[in-house]
């Protein structure tokens, strides 16, 4: 008998190849970080990717606890289901969590708070993260982001060396070669680490299906107040978005595909309030997850020039 | 469903993301807002089609050049398997990131501009895919709609590549030629009209009949050290499991095993796959093993079945692909990275360099640049334990870090 259970399993971890393959790469990047590295740190967001890694790491490191902690870069703009799902994630988890707030750098003076219509936190954050990254002299920051994100992702290799200014120099990259990871780097240089640069977005929701991973509610479809502009829906923030007064207050039935600043993340329309209605709707869509990321669409090049300046 | 990993080679122009975006666009795979802004600058640049290049070339800089620099990697599926593209330049300049696309890819996809035939740059696309071991090949004569759609032209063509083929050195490579038109979409995805002399595959299809059980290299089971995994938790006090990547073959519970480099033999006692115990693990899983005895074992050190040992030495010779602006010379030290293990390496000798365009080899050289390809003797200071690249892919391969600079400054296929 259990012979028979054994031989069963072993052909699970074979019939799957397409979560297997990408599930085991990333598990091999995220080891190959607790290796190389002196004092690496995850990087959560709340977002449906850091959840991911966050399972990836548990299953690395499986018995023992994720051995690094994880660091949340909070803009004060974010939807308090995700706060309030990060903090019993953690107390689960039982590992560290860092926070820093972008409001510390306004506060400081170190940054300036956008104004208009289009004024957002998301470019502030990079200010916080490289602070948080020299205080705590983290040589690896691991990060859920995936080359089918955005073309200048796309150009991202694996292990990404950032220079004591954050700066990703594109057109200066390491070769990365067969599986081989190089993580040698100077001191105040760091290394942004992204396992999961081969999954696309639905392969993040299959597997968050497959494993049955818990995620905030937004993800999933319910009523909100909203408001039209640009084609997009708004979620209904007085204090963080900015809403002219000829932008109609109307409920409606929404979910989130992508979790990022209030101020620079639209909803969308959708019915589809269980992990199985989302896949499918994802499978379905002939819009790209970043559609609904205003911050892109700032000009043909937005994520390149966030990434030089040090943005994740 | 299957993982692809597909790279592509082809000179300038020759219009690789066009192939690839025409690739995207015919699948569905183009989402309605990435489509439009295709669209929409298309129009702006007043082209009269769409340049699906767009598509892939990421950089500010590329789409002032339109070239492609760096590697972009690019994802689509269908509905028997999902592929990813690494859509390498081909400029001569960057030879360095096409090795680097090519090591991670099963298949290769060469373009040639039908107008050009065979040129320099294909010996060399060729040769790279050659060295590298890619098992599958397409040879995509694309820009058909411009010498129009000339069968004596594929066929020329094809005969010239063919010539090229009988100096390959890696003779079980299949290779396919198929004539298409990415910029109007022959023979990509759909079936072209235009070519009804050809009775072949379109490329898609080519692409989505290939069986990877076939294209992955296989071999005998080597698993390096990646961490070792100690809880120190009242639970799991006493464990300690060894975290890796099995490469070639698999392994299962009872196999005798040899540490490397102390030749310690033990049994593999579990197998672990996060909370779950497995009798069997195969090539490519990033498991947990534990040992029946007390081994002492640590990153770097590989288990490897007793009985199928490789060669464990303190010299190689390998074929080594220069990728730094610091060039290589005879007596300069490198941190030799193998797998997972780092050990220290001398440059004793340059045999000879290789002209990666299959016009011969040249003796006498001191000092290799960046893109030059050459046969190179490396001593150590602690042994390796390493397999052929013929034999092994992931364990005959190595990486040459300049300690100075940090930089991957070349990779070696050990001889």
């Amino acid at each position: 008998m259990l012979e028979e259970i054994t031989t069963n399993k072993t052909q699970e971890l074979l019939d799957r190849p397409k979560a297997n393959a990408l599930e085991h790469e990333a598990i091999y990047i995220i080891r190959e970080v607790a290796a190389q590295f002196e004092r690496p740190v995850l990087l959560f967001s709340g977002g449906k990717d850091s959840i991911t890694l966050i399972r990836l790491a548990q299953k690395a490191f499986w018995p023992a606890k994720i051995p690094f902690p994880l660091l949340h870069i909070d803009t004060g703009h974010n939807f308090s289901e995700t706060i309030e799902f990060r903090n019993r994630l953690v107390e689960e988890l039982g590992v560290e969590l860092i926070v820093r707030n972008v409001q510390d750098s306004i506060d400081q003076g170190k940054v300036v708070e956008e104004t208009g219509k289009y004024a957002s936190r998301n470019i502030l954050q990079t200010t916080t993260l490289l602070d948080a990254i020299e205080e705590f002299k983290f040589d690896a920051c691991i990060g859920g982001a995936r080359r089918d994100e955005e073309k200048a992702r796309a150009k991202e290799r694996i292990f990404s060396v950032r220079d004591d200014f954050g700066q990703w120099d594109e057109k200066n990259q390491r070769p990365e070669l067969f599986d081989m990871l190089n993580g040698q780097i100077e001191i105040g240089q760091n290394v942004r680490v992204f396992p999961i640069s081969n999954w696309t977005e639905l392969d993040v929701w299959s597997y968050i299906q497959k494993e049955d991973i818990e995620i905030p509610s937004i993800y999933f479809a319910h009523k909100r107040n909203t408001f039209l502009r640009d084609g997009l829906i708004w979620s209904v923030e007085d204090d963080v978005v900015f809403r002219a007064d000829d932008e109609a207050v109307e409920e409606r039935t929404v979910r989130f595909r992508t979790v990022g600043d209030m101020s620079c993340t639209a909803a969308v329309e959708s019915t589809a309030d269980t992990i199985d209605k989302v896949v499918a709707e994802i499978r379905d869509s002939k819009i790209s997850e970043r559609g609904a990321r205003i911050d892109d669409k700032r000009s043909e090049a937005a994520m390149e020039k966030r990434k030089q300046q040090g943005y994740f | 469903m299957q993982v692809l990993k597909i790279a592509t080679a082809g000179s300038v122009d020759d219009g690789k993301s066009t192939l690839i975006g025409r690739l995207l666009y015919d699948t569905k795979s183009l989402t309605d807002d990435k489509l439009e802004a295709i669209e929409r600058t298309s129009k702006q640049k007043g082209y009269d089609y769409l340049d699906f290049s767009l598509a892939t070339d990421g950089l500010v800089a590329e789409r002032e050049q339109g070239i492609t620099i760096d590697v972009a990697h690019i994802y689509f599926s269908t509905a028997s398997k999902s592929y990813i593209i690494a859509d390498t330049p081909g400029h001569v300049e960057y030879t360095r990131n096409m090795v680097t696309g090519a090591s991670t890819s099963q298949a290769a996809i060469i373009l040639i501009d039908a107008r050009k035939g065979v040129i320099e740059q294909t010996n060399r696309h060729f040769f790279i895919n050659n060295l590298l071991r890619i098992k599958d090949v397409v040879v995509a004569i694309n820009k058909m709609d411009l010498v129009d759609f000339s069968e004596e032209v594929y066929n020329d063509i094809k005969a010239d590549f063919e010539r090229l083929m009988e100096k390959r050195d890696y003779q079980d490579q299949k290779i396919t030629f198929i004539p298409v038109s990415a910029l109007k979409g022959d023979n990509v995805v759909n079936r072209s009209e235009n070519t009804p002399w050809y009775s072949g595959q379109t490329l898609l299809e080519h692409l989505e009949e290939l069986n990877l059980l076939d294209i992955y290299n296989t071999g005998t089971p080597r698993f390096p050290v990646q961490y070792v995994i100690r809880p120190k938790t009242d639970e799991f006090h006493d464990f300690r499991g060894f975290a890796g990547k099995i490469y070639g073959g698999e392994l299962s519970v009872g196999d005798e095993v040899a540490v490397l480099p102390s030749m310690t033999r033990s049994k593999i006692k579990n197998i672990y796959f996060y909370d779950q115990e497995y009798q069997t693990a195969p090539r490519r899983s990033s498991v947990t093993i534990t040992l029946e005895d007390e081994v002492n074992v640590s990153r770097g050190d590989m288990l490897v079945k007793v009985g199928d040992l490789p060669t464990i030495d303190k010299q190689l010779t390998a074929i080594v692909s220069w990728m730094d602006s610091t060039s290589l010379t005879t007596g300069s030290k490198y941190m030799v990275q193998h797998g997972v293990n780092k050990v220290l390496a001398k440059v004793d000798a340059i045999e000879h360099k290789i002209h990666p365009d299959y016009s011969g080899i040249e003796e006498n050289v001191n000092a290799l640049q960046m893109n030059d390809i050459a046969k190179v003797r490396l001593r150590l200071n602690k042994p390796i334990f390493y397999d052929r690249f013929k034999e092994h892919r992931t364990n005959g391969s190595f990486i040459m870090i300049d300690g100075r600079t940090n930089n991957t400054a070349g990779v070696g296929f050990i001889e």
